[in-house]
């Protein structure tokens, strides 16, 4: 796992230079600690910071193949690279390291962009071409690792992290008003936007082709269901499934999945687990045991609120697996005390507080010489295990009988809170889960709700910046696509697809995932994002997703088998970390007063002053907080903390330097002028 | 206390603690908080709280309705009848 960067001149401009690489690799040395590596051409420049997992002496880049006409810098894994290696071997490449990395520079030269239909990992890597001077910027199928890039002054200059970009000569960050909206909606931007105005990310599933100044941007995976026909006969329950399909499909379910597991222990440094307690982690866990690793260390995160503690599963199922358990407790004040640095990975706003225990669990697992985790993301959107599924369901359920006085009642079971209120909660569950019941054909049915309900902190926002994102939205552009073929999907299936191109993609694997863990040098591997299991989730019929009510069923039966009942049968509770009382108790960090002072938020233009004081005023009287004030509170602060981190005062650390390992490999023609300053 | 004065304080009290709006509370007296986007459904728990704290009045459980809550002029007809 490593980071990447890189300027390419599109057009005529100063040579990139070593020490603008040099500058931008040290942002993310976090990312990459171990070895670094620099490759300049003529208007070209490639880097990468490397946390050595994988031929660990011998992959230290960049790497070429083998007549040393394509360079490659990469960040991620390819887990599958033994027998891709093995493949291209047989075609008569030649190798000289043991690392991955290697193996993709090579599928390159033999397949062209088409390569990237046999990578099965998780990578974002730049490769430049000699002879053509082309560069190929590459992105995994769901965005499991990151890569940014933007377009000035006559040069492409990308990275896997934005604060190498804006640490690029010549860059500075704006904040996109449309992107604090979206994130005030949908919890994240919709990519390719980005929180900074100009830059942009390299969708999932898509590649970058830069040559002759021009560049282009191609699609060459995205989520598909190919159950159409299966899924309309589940919902009328008209065919139901032979005992042995069902057999069959477990069967190459679990299959699948054990070997999505077993090649995501290929390291050469050991791998541990994430255990949540829950069915994902639990059942990961359990088949790296009965595929014969011998000591496997789990690591989990536990909160001193009961409120949200999960540790009694996770020690329990511990100790179920023998394993060599590592605990982090958080308490509120660890979570405010983190969240600024957390915000510095994530680089952009959260609705959410529930990225900072994962980094402070990330920093446990580095702290025990860990590298690598197994981590269990994926399955919830692959497998129809969110609430928000269910709740569609149970509404378009609803929806065919709506005078019915006990279908609503449902969702009982989804919201115990409400459940709590008895006969009131029920009125009020009927009032708030009736609206917009009956369009049952829009195509954003399982999540308009959600959406307007988050929408409602959009109030916070101040009339001029209101006013900028109105201007920004008559200039046109659509907030998200719908794939050819979605209306034939089942209605499972289209609540899927936006949560696993808008939640998965843009919250969970990012700010959730890749940003906390890198963030402490460690890299997260997730077995239910491998292609194969990913693709074969996609043909399920949508019964063995959900069956009733019951989620993720074919992985419970899978399950069955390793776990004790009460795991594998287990609803599941949503992972989620304390809000306000991270931020507002007997020790509130200076920074969250500071920040929401009335002048610092006027000084800021984004938030309506008066709004958040009363907000504040509100939470400092320790009334009753909903989920939408500790959205907005996350909201507020978050913005606010990228703002100043981010525009008013970014500050680029020292760039690499001698005492670092940097591997230089400079192909520039002699003699040929370059710029020293740093401002090339 | 007069209808009037109840419902500046409904009004007030929503508009700090719920609409978070520097123009104070802007909708009809009889519109809906729900549909206008005003609560949500565990909102409504801090208007019992409210109403109950302020006007010195017993929310029974089954008087949690959109009947009595859902606007600033049933809130102020529901407080009316219970200090009745």
């Amino acid at each position: 796992m490593c980071a990447i960067a890189g300027i390419l001149n599109l057009a005529d401009a100063p040579a990139p230079t070593e020490v603008a690489l040099r500058q931008m690799l040290a942002m993310v040395r976090h990312r990459g600690p171990d070895q670094f590596g620099i490759y300049l051409n003529d208007g070209v420049g490639l880097g990468n910071a490397r946390l050595s997992i994988i031929g660990i002496s011998t992959g230290q880049q960049p790497i070429s193949n083998g007549d040393g006409s394509l360079w490659i810098v990469l960040n991620g894994e390819i887990f599958n690279y033994v027998e891709l290696r093995a493949e291209l071997e047989r075609k008569g490449h030649k190798f000289t390291t043991d690392c991955d990395t290697e193996v993709v520079v090579h599928a390159y030269e033999e397949y062209g962009t088409d390569c990237l239909k046999r990578l099965n990992g998780q990578f974002a890597f730049a490769i430049w071409n000699e002879n053509d001077r082309s560069l190929f910027l590459a992105r995994d199928r769901v965005g499991k690792r990151p890569l940014f890039y933007t377009e000035s002054n006559g040069r492409l200059i990308f990275a896997s992290e934005i604060k190498s970009i804006l640490a690029a000569p010549e860059i500075s960050a704006e904040i996109d008003p449309v992107a604090v909206e979206q994130t005030f909606t949908y919890w994240s931007t919709i990519s390719p936007r980005t929180s900074f105005k100009g830059i942009k990310d390299v969708p999932p599933g898509h590649y970058l082709v830069a040559k002759n100044g021009n560049i282009t941007l191609t699609s060459y995976w995205e989520v598909r269901f190919e159950n159409e026909v299966e899924s309309k006969l589940s919902q009328s329950g008209s065919k139901p499934l032979s005992e042995a399909a069902l057999v069959r499909y477990k069967n190459e379910f679990h299959e699948l999945l054990k070997d999505a597991i077993n090649i995501r222990l290929r390291a050469d440094v050991p791998v541990g687990a994430y255990l949540s307690g829950g069915l994902d982690s639990s059942t990961i866990a359990a088949i790296i045991r009965k595929l014969g690793v011998s000591k496997l260390d789990t690591f989990s995160i536990a909160f001193h609120d009961e409120k949200f503690d999960e540790s009694r599963f996770q020690l329990e199922m511990a100790a179920y697996l023998g394993t060599d358990h590592h605990v982090v407790k958080a308490s509120h004040a660890d979570i405010g005390r983190a969240f600024p640095e957390v915000i510095w990975h994530t680089e952009t706003p959260l609705t959410r507080t529930s990225p900072v225990p994962m980094f402070l669990l990330s920093k446990l697992v580095h702290d025990k010489g860990f590298k690598v985790v197994l981590t269990g993301e994926g399955a919830d959107e692959f497998l129809g295990g969110y609430d928000i599924f269910k709740e569609a369901k149970i509404r378009r359920f609803w929806a065919r009988n709506p005078s019915s006085k006990w279908r609503h009642l449902l969702l009982k079971r989804l919201y115990p809170d409400i459940a709590n209120l008895g006969n009131a909660g029920s009125a009020y569950l009927a009032a708030f889960f009736g609206a917009g019941m009956k369009e049952t054909g829009s195509p954003d049915y399982s999540h308009a709700i959600r959406w307007r309900n988050d929408r409602r902190n959009h109030r916070f926002f101040s009339k001029e910046f209101s006013s900028q994102i109105a201007e920004q939205r008559k200039a046109g552009g659509v907030e998200h696509e719908y794939p050819e073929g979605f209306e034939k999907w089942g209605d499972l299936e289209k609540a899927q697809y936006l949560e696993i191109n808008i939640f998965l993609s843009q919250y969970l694997l990012s700010s959730q995932g890749d940003r906390v863990t890198m963030g402490n040098s460690v890299e997260g591997r997730c077995p239910f994002l491998d292609v194969r299991v990913m693709e074969f989730c996609n043909r399920l019929p949508s019964r063995l997703k959900m069956r009733g009510l019951i989620d993720k069923y074919i992985l419970r039966q899978v399950a069955s088998e390793y776990l004790p009942e009460e795991i594998w049968r287990r609803r599941k509770r949503p992972y989620r970390a304390p809000i306000h009382r991270s931020f507002f108790n007997e020790a509130t960090p200076d920074y969250v007063r500071e920040l929401l002072s009335e002048s610092s938020v006027t000084a800021s233009g984004i938030f309506n002053p008066i709004a958040v004081h009363q907000l504040v005023s509100k939470l400092e009287q320790g009334k009753s907080v909903g989920e939408t004030d500790d959205m907005a509170l996350v909201g507020i602060l978050s913005t606010l903390l990228v703002q100043r981190r981010f525009v008013s005062h970014f500050t680029p650390v020292e760039p690499l330097s001698d005492r670092d390992d940097v591997k230089v490999v400079n192909r520039r023609v002699k003699n040929q002028p370059t710029c020293a300053g740093s401002v090339c | 206390m007069d209808e009037v004065n109840v419902k500046a304080q409904i009004k007030k009290f929503i508009a700090e603690n719920m609409l978070f709006s520097g123009d104070g509370f802007t909708h009809a007296d009889d519109a809906s908080l729900l549909e206008a986007g005003v609560i949500d459904s565990i909102g409504v728990m801090e208007l019992v709280t409210f109403i109950g704290n302020t006007f010195k009045v017993t929310v029974p459980p089954e008087d949690i309705l959109p009947d009595n809550f859902d606007s600033v002029q049933k809130l102020a007809d529901y407080i009316h009848r219970k200090q009745a």
